[in-house]
Protein backbone atom coordinates (compact mmCIF):
# COMPACT_ATOMS: atom_id res chain seq x y z
CA UNK A 1 0.00 0.00 0.00
CA UNK A 2 1.37 3.35 -0.89
CA UNK A 3 2.25 5.88 1.97
CA UNK A 4 2.15 9.65 1.72
CA UNK A 5 3.49 11.57 4.72
CA UNK A 6 0.89 14.61 4.64
CA UNK A 7 2.43 17.45 4.42
CA UNK A 8 0.34 19.64 6.47
CA UNK A 9 -0.75 17.21 9.32
CA UNK A 10 2.57 15.38 9.45
CA UNK A 11 0.48 12.19 9.39
CA UNK A 12 1.85 9.27 7.12
CA UNK A 13 -1.36 8.22 5.52
CA UNK A 14 -2.24 4.88 3.82
CA UNK A 15 -3.45 5.15 0.37
CA UNK A 16 -6.52 4.76 1.64
CA UNK A 17 -7.11 7.87 3.48
CA UNK A 18 -6.08 9.56 0.88
CA UNK A 19 -7.40 10.82 -2.80
CA UNK A 20 -5.62 10.71 -5.91
CA UNK A 21 -5.91 14.00 -7.92
CA UNK A 22 -3.62 13.15 -11.06
CA UNK A 23 -0.71 15.64 -12.62
CA UNK A 24 0.51 18.51 -10.43
CA UNK A 25 1.53 21.65 -11.48
CA UNK A 26 -0.40 22.14 -14.87
CA UNK A 27 -0.89 25.68 -15.88
CA UNK A 28 -4.27 26.20 -15.70
CA UNK A 29 -5.59 28.13 -18.95
CA UNK A 30 -8.77 29.79 -18.86
CA UNK A 31 -10.69 31.82 -21.06
CA UNK A 32 -8.72 34.01 -24.03
CA UNK A 33 -6.52 30.83 -24.09
CA UNK A 34 -5.99 29.32 -26.94
CA UNK A 35 -8.05 26.21 -28.01
CA UNK A 36 -4.74 23.92 -27.91
CA UNK A 37 -3.58 25.16 -24.63
CA UNK A 38 -7.29 24.89 -22.68
CA UNK A 39 -7.23 21.18 -24.13
CA UNK A 40 -3.75 20.62 -23.26
CA UNK A 41 -4.76 21.70 -19.91
CA UNK A 42 -8.06 20.28 -19.51
CA UNK A 43 -7.38 16.45 -21.24
CA UNK A 44 -3.82 16.05 -22.43
CA UNK A 45 -1.14 14.25 -19.42
CA UNK A 46 2.67 13.62 -19.71
CA UNK A 47 1.59 10.30 -17.88
CA UNK A 48 5.18 9.09 -17.62
CA UNK A 49 6.36 5.77 -17.18
CA UNK A 50 8.87 7.12 -13.78
CA UNK A 51 8.81 10.13 -11.99
CA UNK A 52 5.07 11.83 -11.69
CA UNK A 53 4.86 14.53 -9.83
CA UNK A 54 0.74 14.91 -8.86
CA UNK A 55 -1.97 15.89 -6.71
CA UNK A 56 -3.30 14.49 -3.48
CA UNK A 57 -6.07 15.06 -0.96
CA UNK A 58 -5.53 14.01 2.55
CA UNK A 59 -8.94 13.00 2.45
CA UNK A 60 -9.69 11.32 5.70
CA UNK A 61 -7.31 13.22 7.55
CA UNK A 62 -6.86 17.05 7.49
CA UNK A 63 -8.81 17.16 4.23
CA UNK A 64 -6.57 19.74 2.57
CA UNK A 65 -4.75 18.46 -1.01
CA UNK A 66 -0.87 17.84 -1.39
CA UNK A 67 1.58 17.10 -4.09
CA UNK A 68 4.26 14.16 -4.20
CA UNK A 69 6.76 13.28 -6.44
CA UNK A 70 6.94 9.19 -7.01
CA UNK A 71 8.01 6.46 -9.51
CA UNK A 72 4.83 5.39 -11.67
CA UNK A 73 7.07 2.07 -11.78
CA UNK A 74 8.34 1.10 -8.52
CA UNK A 75 5.68 3.41 -6.66
CA UNK A 76 8.74 4.78 -4.77
CA UNK A 77 8.08 8.13 -2.97
CA UNK A 78 10.36 10.79 -3.01
CA UNK A 79 8.57 13.14 -1.10
CA UNK A 80 5.31 15.20 -0.43
CA UNK A 81 4.93 19.29 -0.25
CA UNK A 82 2.12 21.56 -0.36
CA UNK A 83 -0.37 22.44 -2.94
CA UNK A 84 0.91 25.92 -3.14
CA UNK A 85 4.35 24.91 -4.91
CA UNK A 86 5.03 26.11 -8.02
CA UNK A 87 8.06 23.44 -8.30
CA UNK A 88 9.14 20.75 -6.44
CA UNK A 89 11.15 21.97 -3.43
CA UNK A 90 15.04 21.36 -3.69
CA UNK A 91 15.19 18.54 -1.43
CA UNK A 92 12.67 16.64 -3.55
CA UNK A 93 14.56 17.33 -6.89
CA UNK A 94 18.16 16.12 -5.21
CA UNK A 95 16.45 13.10 -4.04
CA UNK A 96 14.98 12.25 -6.90
CA UNK A 97 18.05 13.04 -8.89
CA UNK A 98 20.08 11.03 -6.48
CA UNK A 99 18.17 7.68 -7.67
CA UNK A 100 17.38 9.27 -11.33
CA UNK A 101 20.21 9.95 -12.75
CA UNK A 102 19.32 10.17 -16.52
CA UNK A 103 15.61 12.03 -15.09
CA UNK A 104 14.77 15.27 -16.84
CA UNK A 105 12.92 17.96 -15.61
CA UNK A 106 10.33 19.64 -18.03
CA UNK A 107 9.83 22.98 -15.78
CA UNK A 108 9.22 24.65 -19.55
CA UNK A 109 5.93 23.01 -19.53
CA UNK A 110 5.30 24.27 -16.23
CA UNK A 111 6.25 27.74 -16.41
CA UNK A 112 5.59 28.32 -20.11
CA UNK A 113 9.30 30.13 -20.28
CA UNK A 114 12.49 29.13 -20.98
CA UNK A 115 13.49 26.06 -19.09
CA UNK A 116 14.82 26.87 -15.35
CA UNK A 117 16.11 23.99 -13.89
CA UNK A 118 16.61 21.90 -16.56
CA UNK A 119 20.15 19.79 -17.41
CA UNK A 120 22.49 20.83 -14.42
CA UNK A 121 21.21 23.54 -13.25
CA UNK A 122 19.42 23.74 -10.13
CA UNK A 123 15.87 23.70 -9.78
CA UNK A 124 14.68 27.23 -8.76
CA UNK A 125 13.15 27.09 -5.04
CA UNK A 126 9.67 26.77 -4.38
CA UNK A 127 7.82 29.88 -4.14
CA UNK A 128 6.96 29.99 -0.14
CA UNK A 129 3.56 28.00 0.55
CA UNK A 130 0.78 30.78 1.03
CA UNK A 131 -0.62 30.13 5.16
CA UNK A 132 -2.19 27.07 4.98
CA UNK A 133 -4.96 27.68 7.10
CA UNK A 134 -5.46 31.01 5.58
CA UNK B 1 20.44 -1.34 -46.60
CA UNK B 2 17.41 -2.69 -45.17
CA UNK B 3 16.28 -6.69 -46.95
CA UNK B 4 13.82 -5.90 -49.80
CA UNK B 5 10.32 -7.58 -47.96
CA UNK B 6 9.72 -10.68 -49.13
CA UNK B 7 6.56 -11.99 -47.29
CA UNK B 8 6.03 -15.80 -47.17
CA UNK B 9 3.10 -17.41 -46.38
CA UNK B 10 2.78 -20.28 -44.20
CA UNK B 11 0.62 -23.11 -45.63
CA UNK B 12 -2.30 -23.69 -43.30
CA UNK B 13 -2.92 -26.25 -41.71
CA UNK B 14 -6.62 -26.82 -40.48
CA UNK B 15 -7.68 -27.55 -37.15
CA UNK B 16 -10.70 -30.39 -37.60
CA UNK B 17 -11.85 -33.49 -36.24
CA UNK B 18 -9.85 -34.81 -39.29
CA UNK B 19 -6.97 -33.32 -37.94
CA UNK B 20 -7.92 -34.29 -34.43
CA UNK B 21 -8.32 -37.80 -35.61
CA UNK B 22 -5.12 -38.04 -37.58
CA UNK B 23 -2.97 -36.89 -34.44
CA UNK B 24 -4.90 -39.31 -32.31
CA UNK B 25 -3.86 -42.40 -34.71
CA UNK B 26 -0.10 -41.12 -34.22
CA UNK B 27 0.35 -40.06 -30.68
CA UNK B 28 -0.38 -36.31 -31.35
CA UNK B 29 3.18 -36.38 -32.88
CA UNK B 30 2.16 -34.20 -35.67
CA UNK B 31 0.85 -30.80 -34.26
CA UNK B 32 2.98 -27.80 -35.08
CA UNK B 33 3.21 -24.61 -33.61
CA UNK B 34 0.30 -22.28 -34.31
CA UNK B 35 2.05 -19.70 -35.54
CA UNK B 36 5.77 -18.36 -36.51
CA UNK B 37 7.96 -16.67 -33.80
CA UNK B 38 9.22 -14.62 -36.47
CA UNK B 39 13.10 -12.57 -36.99
CA UNK B 40 12.39 -8.94 -37.84
CA UNK B 41 13.21 -7.96 -41.10
CA UNK B 42 14.09 -4.60 -41.86
CA UNK B 43 11.34 -3.11 -43.81
CA UNK B 44 7.56 -3.50 -43.85
CA UNK B 45 4.76 -1.72 -45.15
CA UNK B 46 2.95 -1.70 -41.76
CA UNK B 47 4.43 -1.85 -38.60
CA UNK B 48 1.96 -2.62 -35.62
CA UNK B 49 3.52 -1.99 -31.99
CA UNK B 50 1.80 -4.37 -29.72
CA UNK B 51 1.15 -8.02 -29.92
CA UNK B 52 -2.21 -7.66 -27.67
CA UNK B 53 -6.09 -8.53 -28.84
CA UNK B 54 -5.96 -5.25 -30.77
CA UNK B 55 -2.54 -5.21 -32.15
CA UNK B 56 -3.41 -8.56 -33.61
CA UNK B 57 -6.86 -8.22 -34.82
CA UNK B 58 -5.39 -4.79 -36.56
CA UNK B 59 -2.73 -6.78 -39.07
CA UNK B 60 -5.37 -9.64 -39.71
CA UNK B 61 -8.03 -7.31 -40.61
CA UNK B 62 -5.19 -5.50 -42.76
CA UNK B 63 -4.38 -8.61 -44.37
CA UNK B 64 -8.18 -9.70 -44.77
CA UNK B 65 -9.72 -6.62 -45.64
CA UNK B 66 -7.37 -4.66 -47.51
CA UNK B 67 -4.96 -7.49 -48.72
CA UNK B 68 -1.69 -6.03 -46.90
CA UNK B 69 0.28 -8.54 -45.66
CA UNK B 70 3.36 -7.46 -45.57
CA UNK B 71 3.13 -6.24 -41.62
CA UNK B 72 5.33 -7.03 -39.29
CA UNK B 73 3.35 -6.84 -35.05
CA UNK B 74 6.08 -6.22 -32.59
CA UNK B 75 5.53 -7.24 -29.36
CA UNK B 76 8.53 -6.07 -26.40
CA UNK B 77 7.15 -9.22 -23.94
CA UNK B 78 5.44 -12.59 -25.31
CA UNK B 79 2.13 -12.45 -27.16
CA UNK B 80 -0.51 -11.72 -25.68
CA UNK B 81 1.44 -10.97 -22.34
CA UNK B 82 -0.62 -7.16 -21.68
CA UNK B 83 -3.79 -6.51 -20.77
CA UNK B 84 -4.97 -9.45 -23.33
CA UNK B 85 -4.06 -12.42 -20.98
CA UNK B 86 -4.81 -10.36 -18.04
CA UNK B 87 -8.71 -9.22 -18.35
CA UNK B 88 -12.07 -11.27 -17.19
CA UNK B 89 -12.78 -11.51 -20.19
CA UNK B 90 -16.46 -9.99 -20.54
CA UNK B 91 -18.02 -9.22 -23.42
CA UNK B 92 -21.04 -7.39 -23.98
CA UNK B 93 -22.14 -4.19 -26.49
CA UNK B 94 -24.98 -2.61 -24.22
CA UNK B 95 -23.28 0.56 -24.35
CA UNK B 96 -25.24 4.00 -24.34
CA UNK B 97 -23.83 6.17 -27.00
CA UNK B 98 -24.43 5.57 -30.51
CA UNK B 99 -20.73 5.51 -31.61
CA UNK B 100 -20.13 2.63 -28.82
CA UNK B 101 -22.94 0.34 -29.33
CA UNK B 102 -21.61 0.61 -33.29
CA UNK B 103 -18.33 -0.78 -32.74
CA UNK B 104 -18.67 -2.81 -29.76
CA UNK B 105 -21.64 -4.45 -31.26
CA UNK B 106 -20.15 -5.28 -34.67
CA UNK B 107 -17.18 -6.76 -32.47
CA UNK B 108 -19.85 -9.09 -30.52
CA UNK B 109 -21.07 -9.94 -33.78
CA UNK B 110 -17.55 -10.44 -34.98
CA UNK B 111 -16.30 -12.57 -31.81
CA UNK B 112 -19.95 -15.25 -32.68
CA UNK B 113 -18.39 -16.51 -35.78
CA UNK B 114 -14.28 -15.97 -34.74
CA UNK B 115 -13.79 -19.45 -34.09
CA UNK B 116 -15.17 -20.30 -37.66
CA UNK B 117 -13.49 -17.55 -39.15
CA UNK B 118 -9.97 -17.84 -37.38
CA UNK B 119 -10.09 -21.94 -37.44
CA UNK B 120 -9.43 -21.55 -33.77
CA UNK B 121 -10.94 -22.52 -30.83
CA UNK B 122 -11.95 -19.06 -28.91
CA UNK B 123 -14.42 -20.72 -26.70
CA UNK B 124 -16.18 -17.85 -27.07
CA UNK B 125 -19.44 -18.36 -25.11
CA UNK B 126 -22.87 -16.58 -24.95
CA UNK B 127 -24.12 -17.25 -21.67
CA UNK B 128 -25.81 -14.16 -21.47
CA UNK B 129 -24.87 -10.83 -18.99
CA UNK B 130 -26.63 -9.02 -16.30
CA UNK B 131 -25.29 -5.61 -15.48
CA UNK B 132 -26.92 -5.22 -11.52
CA UNK B 133 -28.76 -2.19 -10.39
CA UNK B 134 -28.09 -1.62 -6.85
CA UNK B 135 -28.94 1.94 -6.17
CA UNK B 136 -31.82 4.06 -7.44
CA UNK B 137 -29.24 5.94 -9.86
CA UNK B 138 -28.53 3.11 -11.54
CA UNK B 139 -31.51 1.80 -12.41
CA UNK B 140 -32.68 4.84 -14.08
CA UNK B 141 -29.46 4.50 -15.89
CA UNK B 142 -29.83 1.04 -17.27
CA UNK B 143 -33.62 1.55 -17.67
CA UNK B 144 -32.09 4.19 -20.20
CA UNK B 145 -29.27 2.45 -21.67
CA UNK B 146 -31.78 -0.20 -22.44
CA UNK B 147 -34.35 1.84 -24.25
CA UNK B 148 -30.76 3.68 -26.17
CA UNK B 149 -29.94 -0.09 -26.95
CA UNK B 150 -32.80 -0.43 -28.58
CA UNK B 151 -33.10 2.28 -30.46
CA UNK B 152 -29.62 1.02 -31.80
CA UNK B 153 -30.89 -2.45 -32.53
CA UNK B 154 -28.87 -4.27 -30.26
CA UNK B 155 -31.25 -6.14 -28.07
CA UNK B 156 -30.93 -5.96 -23.86
CA UNK B 157 -34.12 -5.78 -21.57
CA UNK B 158 -34.02 -4.14 -18.47
CA UNK B 159 -35.13 -7.43 -15.23
CA UNK B 160 -36.71 -6.88 -12.22
CA UNK B 161 -34.81 -8.40 -9.35
CA UNK B 162 -37.05 -11.88 -9.22
CA UNK B 163 -35.71 -12.40 -12.69
CA UNK B 164 -32.35 -11.89 -11.59
CA UNK B 165 -32.37 -14.39 -8.65
CA UNK B 166 -34.19 -16.94 -10.99
CA UNK B 167 -30.85 -16.41 -13.48
CA UNK B 168 -28.25 -16.81 -10.85
CA UNK B 169 -29.81 -18.49 -7.92
CA UNK B 170 -26.41 -17.96 -5.55
CA UNK B 171 -27.26 -14.47 -5.57
CA UNK B 172 -28.44 -12.75 -2.37
CA UNK B 173 -30.68 -9.80 -3.58
CA UNK B 174 -31.95 -8.48 -0.40
CA UNK B 175 -28.96 -6.29 0.64
CA UNK B 176 -28.92 -5.09 3.16
CA UNK B 177 -26.29 -2.51 2.11
CA UNK B 178 -26.91 -3.19 -1.83
CA UNK B 179 -30.21 -4.71 -2.30
CA UNK B 180 -30.30 -5.92 -6.30
CA UNK B 181 -33.49 -3.81 -7.75
CA UNK B 182 -32.84 -5.36 -11.10
CA UNK B 183 -30.59 -5.47 -13.80
CA UNK B 184 -29.95 -4.77 -17.52
CA UNK B 185 -29.83 -8.34 -19.39
CA UNK B 186 -27.77 -9.39 -22.56
CA UNK B 187 -28.28 -12.52 -22.95
CA UNK B 188 -25.79 -12.31 -26.26
CA UNK B 189 -22.90 -11.59 -23.71
CA UNK B 190 -20.71 -13.57 -22.30
CA UNK B 191 -17.39 -14.52 -22.18
CA UNK B 192 -13.75 -16.06 -24.65
CA UNK B 193 -10.94 -17.64 -23.63
CA UNK B 194 -8.32 -14.54 -23.77
CA UNK B 195 -5.22 -16.51 -24.86
CA UNK B 196 -7.08 -18.07 -27.82
CA UNK B 197 -8.70 -14.80 -29.31
CA UNK B 198 -4.37 -14.04 -29.04
CA UNK B 199 -3.17 -16.97 -30.55
CA UNK B 200 -5.85 -17.47 -33.05
CA UNK B 201 -4.98 -14.05 -35.03
CA UNK B 202 -1.41 -14.53 -34.28
CA UNK B 203 -1.77 -17.97 -35.84
CA UNK B 204 -4.31 -16.30 -38.88
CA UNK B 205 -1.49 -13.54 -39.22
CA UNK B 206 1.17 -15.91 -39.65
CA UNK B 207 -0.74 -17.96 -41.83
CA UNK B 208 -1.05 -15.07 -44.43
CA UNK B 209 2.76 -14.50 -43.69
CA UNK B 210 2.99 -11.62 -41.51
CA UNK B 211 5.66 -11.12 -38.93
CA UNK B 212 4.95 -11.63 -35.08
CA UNK B 213 8.24 -10.47 -33.58
CA UNK B 214 8.49 -11.25 -29.69
CA UNK B 215 10.87 -9.59 -27.38
CA UNK B 216 11.30 -6.65 -29.46
CA UNK B 217 10.79 -3.58 -27.73
CA UNK B 218 10.01 -0.12 -29.61
CA UNK B 219 12.83 2.55 -28.21
CA UNK B 220 12.22 5.36 -30.51
CA UNK B 221 10.61 6.74 -33.71
CA UNK B 222 12.29 8.03 -36.52
CA UNK B 223 10.65 10.85 -38.28
CA UNK B 224 11.50 12.99 -41.36
CA UNK B 225 9.51 15.50 -42.24
CA UNK B 226 6.30 14.87 -40.88
CA UNK B 227 6.01 11.10 -41.45
CA UNK B 228 7.26 8.57 -40.14
CA UNK B 229 10.67 6.41 -41.46
CA UNK B 230 10.69 3.83 -39.20
CA UNK B 231 11.38 2.33 -35.46
CA UNK B 232 14.34 1.60 -33.71
CA UNK B 233 13.94 -1.41 -31.25
CA UNK B 234 15.42 -3.61 -29.24
CA UNK B 235 16.25 -6.23 -32.52
CA UNK B 236 17.18 -3.15 -34.89
CA UNK B 237 16.04 -0.72 -36.89
CA UNK B 238 12.51 -1.60 -39.34
CA UNK B 239 11.78 0.68 -41.45
CA UNK B 240 8.08 1.15 -42.47
CA UNK B 241 5.72 3.29 -44.36
CA UNK B 242 3.12 3.48 -41.55
CA UNK B 243 2.87 2.68 -38.13
CA UNK B 244 0.43 1.71 -36.09
CA UNK B 245 0.55 2.45 -32.37
CA UNK B 246 -1.72 -0.51 -30.32
CA UNK B 247 -0.10 -0.89 -26.91
CA UNK B 248 -2.58 -0.18 -24.73
CA UNK B 249 -1.32 1.16 -21.07
CA UNK B 250 1.69 2.28 -22.80
CA UNK B 251 0.21 4.54 -25.43
CA UNK B 252 1.80 7.87 -23.52
CA UNK B 253 4.87 6.18 -23.44
CA UNK B 254 4.99 5.35 -27.11
CA UNK B 255 3.38 9.04 -28.48
CA UNK B 256 5.98 10.48 -26.56
CA UNK B 257 8.79 8.88 -29.07
CA UNK B 258 6.94 9.80 -31.90
CA UNK B 259 6.65 13.39 -30.01
CA UNK B 260 3.08 13.54 -29.81
CA UNK B 261 0.84 13.72 -26.31
CA UNK B 262 -2.28 11.61 -25.41
CA UNK B 263 -5.62 12.30 -23.28
CA UNK B 264 -4.40 8.90 -21.70
CA UNK B 265 -3.60 7.97 -18.43
CA UNK B 266 -2.34 4.57 -17.00
CA UNK B 267 -3.56 2.79 -13.88
CA UNK B 268 -3.94 -0.43 -12.27
CA UNK B 269 -6.52 -2.68 -12.90
CA UNK B 270 -6.55 -6.24 -11.30
CA UNK B 271 -8.81 -9.56 -10.83
CA UNK B 272 -8.52 -12.52 -9.14
CA UNK B 273 -9.62 -16.16 -9.50
CA UNK B 274 -10.40 -18.91 -7.13
CA UNK B 275 -10.43 -22.29 -5.95
CA UNK B 276 -12.33 -24.24 -8.82
CA UNK B 277 -15.51 -25.49 -7.50
CA UNK B 278 -18.79 -27.31 -9.60
CA UNK B 279 -20.81 -25.38 -11.90
CA UNK B 280 -22.79 -22.91 -9.93
CA UNK B 281 -23.17 -19.64 -12.14
CA UNK B 282 -23.99 -19.65 -15.85
CA UNK B 283 -23.88 -16.06 -16.66
CA UNK B 284 -21.79 -12.99 -16.29
CA UNK B 285 -22.83 -10.45 -13.31
CA UNK B 286 -21.47 -7.18 -13.16
CA UNK B 287 -21.83 -5.04 -10.23
CA UNK B 288 -20.83 -1.57 -10.94
CA UNK B 289 -21.46 0.21 -7.91
CA UNK B 290 -19.14 -2.07 -5.72
CA UNK B 291 -16.81 -2.86 -8.68
CA UNK B 292 -17.28 -6.84 -8.89
CA UNK B 293 -17.55 -8.47 -12.20
CA UNK B 294 -18.00 -12.37 -11.79
CA UNK B 295 -18.19 -14.91 -13.89
CA UNK B 296 -17.07 -19.15 -13.49
CA UNK B 297 -14.58 -20.20 -15.82
CA UNK B 298 -14.68 -23.32 -17.49
CA UNK B 299 -12.46 -25.23 -15.36
CA UNK B 300 -14.68 -23.98 -12.36
CA UNK B 301 -12.83 -20.86 -11.02
CA UNK B 302 -14.74 -17.69 -9.96
CA UNK B 303 -12.98 -15.34 -11.59
CA UNK B 304 -13.15 -11.67 -10.02
CA UNK B 305 -12.78 -8.29 -11.73
CA UNK B 306 -12.22 -5.73 -9.50
CA UNK B 307 -11.81 -1.52 -9.29
CA UNK B 308 -8.86 0.61 -10.28
CA UNK B 309 -6.31 1.94 -8.42
CA UNK B 310 -6.81 5.74 -8.91
CA UNK B 311 -3.44 6.83 -9.61
CA UNK B 312 -0.84 7.03 -12.10
CA UNK B 313 0.78 3.61 -12.33
CA UNK B 314 2.56 1.05 -14.38
CA UNK B 315 3.42 -1.52 -11.89
CA UNK B 316 0.91 -4.14 -13.22
CA UNK B 317 0.39 -5.63 -9.54
CA UNK B 318 -2.69 -3.93 -8.51
CA UNK B 319 -2.90 -3.90 -4.07
CA UNK B 320 -4.53 -5.57 -1.52
CA UNK B 321 -7.23 -3.23 -0.21
CA UNK B 322 -8.48 -3.20 -3.97
CA UNK B 323 -9.25 -6.88 -3.22
CA UNK B 324 -10.36 -6.87 -0.02
CA UNK B 325 -13.27 -3.85 -1.25
CA UNK B 326 -14.19 -6.08 -4.20
CA UNK B 327 -14.52 -9.48 -2.48
CA UNK B 328 -16.19 -7.14 0.50
CA UNK B 329 -18.77 -5.78 -1.29
CA UNK B 330 -19.62 -8.87 -3.57
CA UNK B 331 -19.82 -11.09 -0.54
CA UNK B 332 -23.15 -9.48 0.30
CA UNK B 333 -24.49 -10.36 -3.05
CA UNK B 334 -22.96 -13.48 -3.51
CA UNK B 335 -22.64 -14.84 0.23
CA UNK B 336 -21.35 -18.38 -0.81
CA UNK B 337 -18.23 -16.40 -1.99
CA UNK B 338 -17.23 -15.70 1.56
CA UNK B 339 -15.88 -19.65 1.83
CA UNK B 340 -13.54 -19.67 -1.35
CA UNK B 341 -9.70 -20.04 -1.46
CA UNK B 342 -8.54 -17.35 -3.69
CA UNK B 343 -5.90 -18.69 -5.95
CA UNK B 344 -4.71 -16.07 -7.95
CA UNK B 345 -4.23 -12.02 -7.87
CA UNK B 346 -2.95 -10.16 -10.83
CA UNK B 347 -2.88 -6.46 -12.47
CA UNK B 348 -2.76 -4.78 -15.76
CA UNK B 349 -2.34 -1.24 -17.13
CA UNK B 350 -5.38 0.06 -17.95
CA UNK B 351 -5.42 3.37 -20.69
CA UNK B 352 -8.10 5.68 -19.66
CA UNK B 353 -9.41 8.38 -21.60
CA UNK B 354 -11.00 11.29 -20.25
CA UNK B 355 -14.39 10.52 -21.53
CA UNK B 356 -13.94 6.36 -21.23
CA UNK B 357 -14.05 5.75 -24.75
CA UNK B 358 -11.12 4.70 -26.79
CA UNK B 359 -9.26 6.54 -29.39
CA UNK B 360 -8.44 5.10 -32.89
CA UNK B 361 -7.45 7.80 -35.01
CA UNK B 362 -4.81 9.57 -37.05
CA UNK B 363 -2.24 11.60 -35.32
CA UNK B 364 0.12 14.85 -35.93
CA UNK B 365 2.62 12.46 -37.22
CA UNK B 366 2.51 11.60 -40.83
CA UNK B 367 1.55 7.50 -41.54
CA UNK B 368 1.35 7.41 -37.64
CA UNK B 369 -1.84 6.01 -36.16
CA UNK B 370 -3.08 5.28 -32.59
CA UNK B 371 -5.69 2.63 -31.52
CA UNK B 372 -5.84 3.04 -27.22
CA UNK B 373 -7.81 4.08 -24.44
CA UNK B 374 -9.84 0.94 -24.03
CA UNK B 375 -9.30 1.42 -20.50
CA UNK B 376 -10.93 -1.43 -18.46
CA UNK B 377 -12.98 -2.61 -21.32
CA UNK B 378 -11.04 -3.14 -24.36
CA UNK B 379 -11.06 -6.86 -24.44
CA UNK B 380 -14.77 -7.37 -25.77
CA UNK B 381 -13.90 -4.59 -28.30
CA UNK B 382 -10.74 -6.76 -30.46
CA UNK B 383 -12.20 -8.18 -33.07
CA UNK B 384 -14.32 -4.59 -34.06
CA UNK B 385 -11.83 -2.45 -33.44
CA UNK B 386 -9.10 -4.38 -35.27
CA UNK B 387 -11.49 -4.48 -38.01
CA UNK B 388 -12.15 -0.55 -37.96
CA UNK B 389 -8.00 0.18 -37.20
CA UNK B 390 -7.17 -2.34 -40.46
CA UNK B 391 -9.15 0.55 -42.84
CA UNK B 392 -7.74 3.59 -40.80
CA UNK B 393 -4.59 2.15 -41.32
CA UNK B 394 -4.99 0.85 -45.18
CA UNK B 395 -7.28 4.07 -46.35
CA UNK B 396 -5.56 7.18 -43.94
CA UNK B 397 -8.71 7.85 -42.94
CA UNK B 398 -11.25 6.52 -41.04
CA UNK B 399 -14.33 4.42 -41.96
CA UNK B 400 -17.86 4.62 -40.11
CA UNK B 401 -17.02 2.91 -37.24
CA UNK B 402 -14.08 4.43 -36.26
CA UNK B 403 -15.33 8.32 -37.59
CA UNK B 404 -15.96 8.95 -34.08
CA UNK B 405 -13.28 8.34 -32.24
CA UNK B 406 -10.57 10.81 -33.61
CA UNK B 407 -8.33 12.14 -30.65
CA UNK B 408 -9.65 15.94 -32.19
CA UNK B 409 -13.06 15.09 -30.33
CA UNK B 410 -11.38 16.32 -27.17
CA UNK B 411 -10.15 19.71 -28.02
CA UNK B 412 -13.83 19.79 -30.21
CA UNK B 413 -16.07 18.88 -26.95
CA UNK B 414 -17.16 15.89 -28.67
CA UNK B 415 -17.04 13.52 -26.17
CA UNK B 416 -18.56 9.75 -26.06
CA UNK B 417 -19.17 10.08 -22.76
CA UNK B 418 -19.66 6.40 -21.17
CA UNK B 419 -18.36 7.20 -17.77
CA UNK B 420 -21.75 8.22 -16.85
CA UNK B 421 -23.06 5.26 -17.87
CA UNK B 422 -21.01 2.86 -15.92
CA UNK B 423 -18.32 3.92 -13.82
CA UNK B 424 -15.31 1.73 -15.02
CA UNK B 425 -17.42 -1.32 -16.14
CA UNK B 426 -15.79 -3.71 -17.87
C1 LIG C 1 -7.64 -6.98 -14.69
C2 LIG C 1 -8.28 -6.59 -15.98
C3 LIG C 1 -9.57 -7.00 -16.26
C4 LIG C 1 -10.17 -6.65 -17.46
N1 LIG C 1 -11.40 -7.14 -17.73
C5 LIG C 1 -11.98 -6.91 -18.93
C6 LIG C 1 -13.22 -7.52 -19.26
O1 LIG C 1 -13.79 -8.28 -18.48
N2 LIG C 1 -13.78 -7.25 -20.48
C7 LIG C 1 -13.16 -6.42 -21.37
O2 LIG C 1 -13.73 -6.18 -22.44
N3 LIG C 1 -11.96 -5.83 -21.10
C8 LIG C 1 -11.35 -6.06 -19.90
N4 LIG C 1 -10.13 -5.49 -19.61
C9 LIG C 1 -9.53 -4.55 -20.55
C10 LIG C 1 -8.82 -5.23 -21.71
O3 LIG C 1 -7.95 -6.23 -21.22
C11 LIG C 1 -8.02 -4.19 -22.49
O4 LIG C 1 -8.82 -3.08 -22.83
C12 LIG C 1 -7.45 -4.73 -23.80
O5 LIG C 1 -6.90 -6.00 -23.63
C13 LIG C 1 -6.38 -3.74 -24.28
O6 LIG C 1 -5.97 -3.91 -25.59
P1 LIG C 1 -4.82 -4.90 -26.06
O7 LIG C 1 -5.38 -6.25 -25.94
O8 LIG C 1 -4.34 -4.58 -27.39
O9 LIG C 1 -3.70 -4.59 -24.97
P2 LIG C 1 -2.47 -5.46 -24.47
O10 LIG C 1 -2.79 -6.89 -24.47
O11 LIG C 1 -1.98 -4.83 -23.22
O12 LIG C 1 -1.44 -5.24 -25.66
C14 LIG C 1 -0.52 -4.18 -25.76
C15 LIG C 1 0.84 -4.80 -26.01
O13 LIG C 1 1.77 -3.78 -26.36
C16 LIG C 1 3.02 -4.18 -25.87
N5 LIG C 1 3.91 -3.02 -25.83
C17 LIG C 1 3.84 -1.95 -25.00
N6 LIG C 1 4.84 -1.10 -25.25
C18 LIG C 1 5.57 -1.63 -26.27
C19 LIG C 1 6.75 -1.21 -26.96
N7 LIG C 1 7.38 -0.07 -26.67
N8 LIG C 1 7.23 -2.02 -27.95
C20 LIG C 1 6.61 -3.19 -28.25
N9 LIG C 1 5.51 -3.63 -27.62
C21 LIG C 1 4.99 -2.86 -26.64
C22 LIG C 1 2.70 -4.77 -24.51
O14 LIG C 1 3.73 -5.61 -24.05
C23 LIG C 1 1.40 -5.50 -24.77
O15 LIG C 1 1.56 -6.87 -25.05
C24 LIG C 1 -9.49 -5.82 -18.40
C25 LIG C 1 -8.20 -5.40 -18.12
C26 LIG C 1 -7.57 -5.79 -16.93
C27 LIG C 1 -6.17 -5.33 -16.66
ZN1 LIG D 1 -3.16 15.98 6.42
Amino acid sequence: MLILTCPYCGVAAEETELHPGGEAHLTRHGPGSTDADFEWYLFARRNPKGVHFERWRHLYGCGKWFLAARDTVTLQVFGTYPAQSKYPPREIIAAIRADRPDWVPHWDEITGDSAPGVGNDPAPNPTPARDSFA
Amino acid sequence: MPEPSTPTARKPRRYSVFAIAREAMRLHSGWERAWADAQPRGRYKVVVIGAGGHGLATAYYLGKNFGITDVAVLEKGWLGGGNTGRNTTIIRSNYLQDPSAAIYDKSLKLYETLSQELNYNVMFSPRGLIMLAQTEHEVRGYKRTAIANHLQGVATRWIEPAEVKRLVPIMNIDGPRYPVLGGLYQERGGTARHDAVAWGYARACSQMGMDIVQNCEVAGVDIAGGRVRAVETTRGRIECDKLAIVVAGHSSVVAEMAGFRLPIESIALQALVSEPIKPCMDVVVMANTVHGYLSQSDKGEMVIGGGTDGFNNYTQRGSWQHVEETVRALIETFPMLSRLKMLRQWGGIVDMTGDRSPILSATPVGGVFVNCGWGTGGFKAIPGSGWAMAELVAKGAPGPLAADFGMSRFAEGRFIDESVAAGVAH
